[in-house]
C-alpha cells in the first residue's frame, strides 16, 4: 500500500474556505511528485454535504470525520477527533490550511500524537527522498527550507495565498465519501465557545477600492497620517494601515490590512513605511501592482514591490503629492 | 492570580540579518529586542495582577544575553523570573522549548500562562499550544480581551477577517495573547532600581535535560528568499524620484 496524503480542509459558516482549496492543490502538487494517495477529509458535524463538495476534485478518497461534539468548533474536539481518525487511518502526511483555526488546534494535535507540525509553509521541495518545507522566517526577511526528523504522520500548513485555489485539478470522477463517526468522551471539550461576531458594522471595505495607500510603523506619529491622507486624496484612493497603526487607535479597525484585517486587491498599492511583515503582505499581495517607499532596504516588502523607493517617505511623499497633483491638473 | 508569562528575545525588527557560515541560522551579532506580542502578554499579566491580585512570573530560554528581557519585565513590575540559560536552547524545536518550560515550572502551581501569539523569529505560532497540551490545560490563541469570573475566565479570541469570539474556560490554562490586546507601560525609574532586587532563577540546560529530546523538524538550510518579483528600484532625489513615480503612475500603472 502506498503512504497516503491527508488534506483536512477548512467549513466556515456553511462555506469551504478558499485556502481549502489551495492546500488541496498543494496535496495534488505532492501526490505527483511523490507517488503517494491523496485524500481529504472534513471535520465537523453533518459535514457529508461539504465532503461531496471536495470530491469533486482529483483525490482518491473524501472522508467526513463526523461527530455532535465537533460543532461548535473547539480545539479539545478537532484535536481528538483527528487524533482517533489518524490512529485508524494512518497518513504519512497531514496539510492543513494556516488558518487561525488551524494555528489554534494543530499543534495540540501534532503534540498529542508526540509528532510536530511544520507551520505556515508557502512550499515544498523534493531533494532526493526528503521532503523540504519552505517557510519565512524573521518576518519574511529569510527563508528556511525545514525536514522532519521524526516519524510519520508529518503535519505540515500551508499558508493563505502560497497555492492556487484556481488551479485545483478536478477529477475524471467524484472520489468515493466515507463517514467515519468518532468518539468524543464527555469532558474532553472544556472550552464553551460562544456566538461568532464582528465587532462593528464594518464602514469602510477595502476589498473593492481601485487605489490604496497604506501606512505602517515608518509614519512614526498619528500627526503624520495627514500625509499618507493628502496623497491618497490625490490619487483619489483609500487610505489603509498595517496592524501597529490601528492597534496604536491612529487609524479605525476597518482600514487594516492583513490576516487580522481586510485582504485586498486594487490596482495600486502604495506601501508607506511598511516593512512588510507576513501578516499584512497575506492581505494585499494579491494587488496587481505594488509601490513601495521604506528606508530600510532591506524590508520584506521590496521583495514583492514592483516599483520600490528606499527613503524617507517624509522626503519622498511631499513632492509626490504635488505631482500627482499637478498630472491630474495637466490632464 | 499566580500568572506566568513565556517571553522571548528576538533580533530588533530593523536589524539586518547576516547568515552564520554553514548556512543554517544567524550570526549572534545582532541588536535583540523582546519579541512583540510577549510585551503585551506581559502587560495583561500585570494588569490582571492589579485587578484581582497574584503574581507574575516571566520566563525565557536561551544565551545570557535573554535575562535583558527579564531585566526589563521585572522593571515594569513582574515579581520574579526564570532563565534556562543556554545557548543550546536557541535551537530547539516548539515541542522541546515547551517542555523545557514544562520541566522548569513542575513544581509551581500557576492559574494561566500567558505567551505572545508568534514570535517573530521563528514565526511557528505553537509553542503556548504545546504547553498546554504537555501540562494537560486548555488554551485559546489570538486573545483580544480576559475577564475573570466564578467559573474560569471568559476569553475574546480573535478570528479571521474581522471576526471574533468569546470563550469560556475553566482554569488552569494557556492564553496566546495579540498584539494591541492593551496599552504597554514603559518601565519606571523606582521600577527598575526594584527590578535588581527580584528573583531571578537560572536554570541549566543539564536540569532540565531529560525532559527534552531530538528536535523533530530541522531547519536545513536558511537563506535570503528568492526575488519572484521583478523590482525596479527609483533613485534620485525626491523631487527626480516623485517625478519618476508620477510617470509610473500615469504610463505603466495607469491609474493618472
Amino acid at each position: 500500500m502506498s503512504d497516503t496524503i491527508l488534506v483536512v480542509v477548512e467549513q466556515r459558516e456553511g462555506k469551504l474556505s478558499r485556502v481549502s482549496w489551495e492546500t488541496i492543490t498543494a496535496g495534488q502538487a505532492l501526490a505527483a511528485d511523490t507517488g503517494w494517495t491523496l485524500e481529504a477529509a472534513v471535520v465537523g458535524s453533518g459535514v457529508a454535504g461539504f465532503a461531496g463538495e471536495v470530491a469533486g476534485k482529483k483525490l482518491a478518497k473524501v472522508y467526513a470525520i463526523e461527530s455532535p461534539k465537533l460543532e461548535p468548533y473547539t480545539p479539545d474536539a478537532f484535536a481528538a477527533a483527528l487524533k482517533q481518525f489518524l490512529s485508524s487511518h494512518p497518513a504519512k502526511l497531514v496539510l492543513m490550511p494556516h488558518t487561525y483555526q488551524v494555528r489554534d488546534f494543530i499543534p495540540k494535535l501534532a503534540t498529542a500524537m508526540g509528532r510536530t507540525a511544520i507551520s505556515d509553509c508557502i512550499g515544498y521541495k523534493k531533494d532526493g527522498d526528503k521532503l523540504l518545507f519552505t517557510r519565512q522566517m524573521f518576518q519574511g526577511k529569510l527563508a528556511a527550507d525545514v525536514s522532519f526528523t521524526s516519524d510519520a504522520p508529518w503535519f505540515v500548513t500551508f499558508q493563505n495565498g502560497a497555492y492556487r485555489a484556481d488551479k485545483v485539478e478536478a477529477g475524471a470522477s467524484a472520489a468515493p465519501v466515507e463517514t467515519v463517526n468518532v468518539e468524543i468522551a464527555d469532558g474532553v471539550v472544556r472550552n464553551k465557545p460562544q456566538e461568532v461576531f464582528k465587532e462593528a458594522k464594518q464602514a469602510v471595505d477595502l476589498t473593492q477600492a481601485e487605489i490604496i495607500v497604506a501606512v505602517g510603523r515608518g509614519i512614526k506619529e498619528q500627526k503624520n497620517i495627514d500625509i499618507a491622507k493628502q496623497l491618497a486624496d490625490a490619487l483619489g484612493g483609500d487610505l489603509a494601515a498595517s496592524r501597529p497603526i490601528c492597534d496604536s487607535g491612529w487609524l479605525p479597525m476597518d482600514r487594516q490590512i492583513g490576516s487580522s484585517g481586510q485582504t485586498v486587491a486594487p490596482k495600486l498599492y502604495l506601501a508607506l513605511g511598511i516593512s512588510g511583515a507576513i501578516q499584512h503582505i497575506v492581505g494585499m499581495k494579491g494587488a496587481r501592482t505594488i509601490i513601495a517607499v521604506n528606508k530600510d532596504a532591506e524590508a520584506p516588502i521590496f521583495e514583492i514591490a514592483d516599483f520600490a523607493v528606499v527613503g524617507n517617505l517624509f522626503d519622498i511623499v511631499p513632492p509626490l503629492i504635488e505631482e500627482v497633483k499637478k498630472a491630474k491638473a495637466g490632464t | 492570580m499566580k500568572i506566568l508569562v513565556c517571553m522571548k528575545q528576538v533580533p530588533q525588527k530593523d536589524a539586518p540579518l547576516k547568515l552564520n557560515e554553514s548556512g543554517t541560522w544567524i550570526r549572534e551579532d545582532v541588536s535583540y529586542e523582546v519579541n512583540e506580542p510577549d510585551a503585551f502578554a506581559l502587560e495583561e499579566s500585570l494588569r490582571q495582577k492589579e485587578k484581582h491580585g497574584g503574581e507574575v512570573v516571566v520566563i525565557t530560554s536561551g544565551p545570557a544575553r535573554a535575562q535583558q528581557v527579564l531585566r526589563e519585565a521585572l522593571a515594569k513590575g513582574a515579581d520574579r523570573a526564570i532563565h534556562l540559560e543556554d545557548n543550546a536552547f536557541v535551537g530547539l524545536d516548539a515541542f522541546n522549548t515547551a517542555r523545557a518550560f514544562a520541566a522548569a515550572i513542575k513544581d509551581e502551581q500557576f492559574d494561566l500562562i500567558f505567551t505572545g501569539l508568534q514570535s517573530d523569529d521563528y514565526g511557528y505560532a505553537q509553542t503556548g499550544v504545546v504547553l498546554a497540551e504537555l501540562l494537560g490545560w486548555p488554551h485559546a490563541t489570538i486573545i483580544m480581551h480576559i475577564e475573570k469570573n466564578d467559573a474560569g475566565i471568559r476569553v475574546k479570541r480573535e478570528l479571521e477577517a474581522g471576526y471574533f469570539q468569546y470563550v469560556d474556560m475553566p482554569l488552569p490554562a494557556v492564553l496566546t495573547i495579540q498584539s494591541g490586546i492593551n496599552k504597554l507601560r514603559y518601565a519606571t525609574l523606582i521600577g527598575i532600581k526594584q527590578a535588581k532586587n527580584k528573583p531571578l532563577r537560572k536554570v541549566t540546560l543539564a536540569e532540565v535535560q531529560s525532559a527534552i529530546g531530538a528536535n523533530l523538524q530541522k531547519i536545513e538550510r536558511l537563506y535570503v528568499p528568492q526575488k519572484t518579483k521583478n523590482t525596479e528600484f527609483l533613485e534620485g532625489p525626491p523631487a527626480e524620484v516623485a517625478k519618476k513615480l508620477v510617470d509610473k503612475l500615469r504610463n505603466e500603472v495607469r491609474v493618472l
